[in-house]
């Protein structure tokens, strides 16, 4: 009996110690004894696949493609110029509501404000790490931009300033430029837009 | 004669009957400890290409997780961003790092980075992101403290039992909206079950438990 018991405890030992505990860190992917249904030979987002030649299941869109839900594409919301011209759309062709501007906001702070900060100065936290002092919102000279040339900044790039065209859609960039615009005019305001009864308790 | 039989054969049948059920018990002990992903998938924390951490570009830097991963609230997959979105920044900063060769190879060339992925359903399950992130249940349910991790591991066992306890029960989980990508955001339990609950009412959250929902 004293063996066995030994034994046991032994077998025990060189399980735990081999297999360790859970959660333990593992460079190897876990084990799939039946792996038939787990894994089958359909098509998934950004993975690998021997079908195609250049091994990607991810398909890039045949050169002149254009997708179902893509805007007219010389209308001024697809390209911010006015239609048949160069001269850059004025104003956003989207109507501005409480939560465009809310979900201007939001996306904002997403994708610009890393770089260009929440202020919109050009002194986000990236600019503390060796990028050069981003655009400045409240510079005279992007204030008078129209909107339809933020929107090409957006789309496109310019000089330093990447294009975000791959991550942020046509509605969302609309959206982004109408929440610059309110930012701007946070710097712009002056006793008059404060209303009359209010104005006794800034003084 | 000399028994033939020793005294302490007359106890063998108990030590038999004894030992049988202590190996019984270690054995489904063991498998119960290590036949499941809770052991065979959390941990898994692969060698990546690029030594990326979310830790910096989280925690450090503040990056929303939408920044990179930008379809996670539009559809059913969240993407691994592509090397240009890398190279927004590391075009300037680190722009001659060694450890950023292969984003910079690949950002030329337009061949994808070779990332490993970590978390992986099975092809028979249906899972969706933007369902979940749009009502208010957080990365941290289902991944863990990716903010806090230098390399990605697989944090929680993703198991059916795991997305069931939740579907049962989704008030512990619910967050407001705008607090879904904050991964430091915590709530006192007790304040955060009545708001769960309220949640749930408000916006007649219905996690389904049917089969043909996560098995279509
Ligand atoms: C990776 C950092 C980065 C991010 C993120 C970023 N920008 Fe910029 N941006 C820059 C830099 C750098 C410049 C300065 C460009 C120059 O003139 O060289 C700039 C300049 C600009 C300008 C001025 C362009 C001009 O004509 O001078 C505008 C407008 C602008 N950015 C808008 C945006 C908007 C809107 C977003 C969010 C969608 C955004 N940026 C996100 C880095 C960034
Ligand atoms: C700067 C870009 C960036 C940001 C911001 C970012 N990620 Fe990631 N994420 C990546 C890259 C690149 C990978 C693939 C490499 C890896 O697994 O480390 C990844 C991988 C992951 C994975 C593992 C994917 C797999 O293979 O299973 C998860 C989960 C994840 N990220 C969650 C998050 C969450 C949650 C946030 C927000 C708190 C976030 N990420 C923010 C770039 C980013
Ligand atoms: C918003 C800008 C930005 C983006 C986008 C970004 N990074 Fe970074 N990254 C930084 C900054 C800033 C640092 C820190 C540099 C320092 O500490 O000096 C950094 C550091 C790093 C490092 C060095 C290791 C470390 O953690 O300090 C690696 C590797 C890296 N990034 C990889 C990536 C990859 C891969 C991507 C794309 C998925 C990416 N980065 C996207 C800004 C960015
Ligand atoms: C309800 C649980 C759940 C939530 C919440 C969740 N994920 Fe996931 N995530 C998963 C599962 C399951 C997978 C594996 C999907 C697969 O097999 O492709 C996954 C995979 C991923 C991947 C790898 C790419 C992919 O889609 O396979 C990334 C990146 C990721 N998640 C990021 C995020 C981010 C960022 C958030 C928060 C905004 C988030 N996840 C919220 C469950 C979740
Ligand atoms: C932390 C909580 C939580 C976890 C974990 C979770 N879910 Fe969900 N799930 C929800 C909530 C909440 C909803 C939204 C229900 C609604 O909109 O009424 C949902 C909805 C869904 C839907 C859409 C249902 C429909 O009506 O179309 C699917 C599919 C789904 N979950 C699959 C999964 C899978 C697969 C997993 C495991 C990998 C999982 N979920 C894990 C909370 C969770
Ligand atoms: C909330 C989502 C969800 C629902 C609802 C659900 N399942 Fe699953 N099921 C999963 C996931 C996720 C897995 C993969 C588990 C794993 O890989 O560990 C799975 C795996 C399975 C498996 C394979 C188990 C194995 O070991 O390979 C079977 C069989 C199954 N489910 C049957 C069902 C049946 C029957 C129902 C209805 C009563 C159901 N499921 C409802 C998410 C779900």
């Amino acid at each position: 009996m004293r063996y066995f018991l030994i034994t046991l405890l032994l077998i025990t030992a060189a399980v735990v110690s081999v297999a360790g505990v859970r959660g333990a860190l593992s460079r190897k992917p876990p084990l799939e004894v039946f792996p038939d249904m787990k894994r089958q030979p359909k098509l998934r987002p950004q993975k690998p696949s021997a079908f195609f030649a250049d091994q990607r299941d991810s398909r890039l869109p045949v050169a002149g493609t254009v997708p179902v839900d893509a805007l007219l594409s010389d209308s001024p919301a697809a390209t911010g110029f006015v239609p048949g011209t160069t001269n850059y759309a004025a104003i956003s062709p989207y109507p501005m509501t409480a939560e465009w501007l809310e979900r201007g906001h939001q996306r904002f702070t997403i994708y610009c404000s890393p770089c260009h900060s929440a202020a919109g100065d050009g002194n986000g936290i990236i600019t503390k790490y060796g990028l050069l002092k981003a655009g400045n919102f409240h510079d005279p000279r992007i204030l008078k931009m129209p909107d339809g040339q933020l929107f090409n900044t957006i789309t496109l790039g310019k000089n330093q300033m990447p294009s975000y065209a791959a991550q942020i859609p046509i509605p969302d960039r609309w959206a982004i430029i109408a929440y610059v615009r309110a930012l701007e005019r946070t710097r712009l305001g002056d006793l008059n837009d404060v209303p009359v009864e209010n104005r006794a308790a800034l003084r | 004669m000399a028994n033939l039989y020793p005294r302490w054969f007359n106890r063998l049948p108990l030590m038999a009957g004894a030992g049988l059920l202590l190996s019984g018990a270690l054995v489904t002990a063991g498998a119960w400890y290590y036949l499941t992903p809770k052991y065979s998938r959390v941990g898994y924390q692969p060698v990546q290409p690029v030594p990326y951490s979310h830790k910096t570009h989280v925690d450090q830097l503040g990056l929303d997780c939408r920044y990179c991963h930008s379809a996670v609230d539009k559809s059913w997959y969240a993407n691994i961003p592509s090397p240009s979105v890398c190279m927004n920044c590391h075009s300037q900063v680190l722009a001659s790092d060694a450890r950023l060769a292969p984003i910079r190879d690949s950002f030329k060339s337009g061949e994808p980075v070779p990332w490993v992925q970590i978390h992986r359903t099975p092809d028979f399950v249906y899972f969706n992101h933007a369902v979940h992130v749009n009502r208010g249940v957080s990365c941290v349910s289902c991944h863990g403290q990716i903010n806090e991790m230098v390399e990605v591991r697989h944090e929680k066992p993703l198991t059916m039992a795991f997305c069931l306890d939740c579907h049962r029960n989704p008030a512990p989980n619910l967050r407001p909206p705008e607090e879904v990508y904050n991964l430091r955001w915590t709530n006192d339990p007790a304040k955060q079950l009545a708001m769960g609950k309220k949640f749930a009412h408000d916006w007649k959250i219905m996690s389904s438990q049917n089969c043909y929902t996560c098995h279509r």
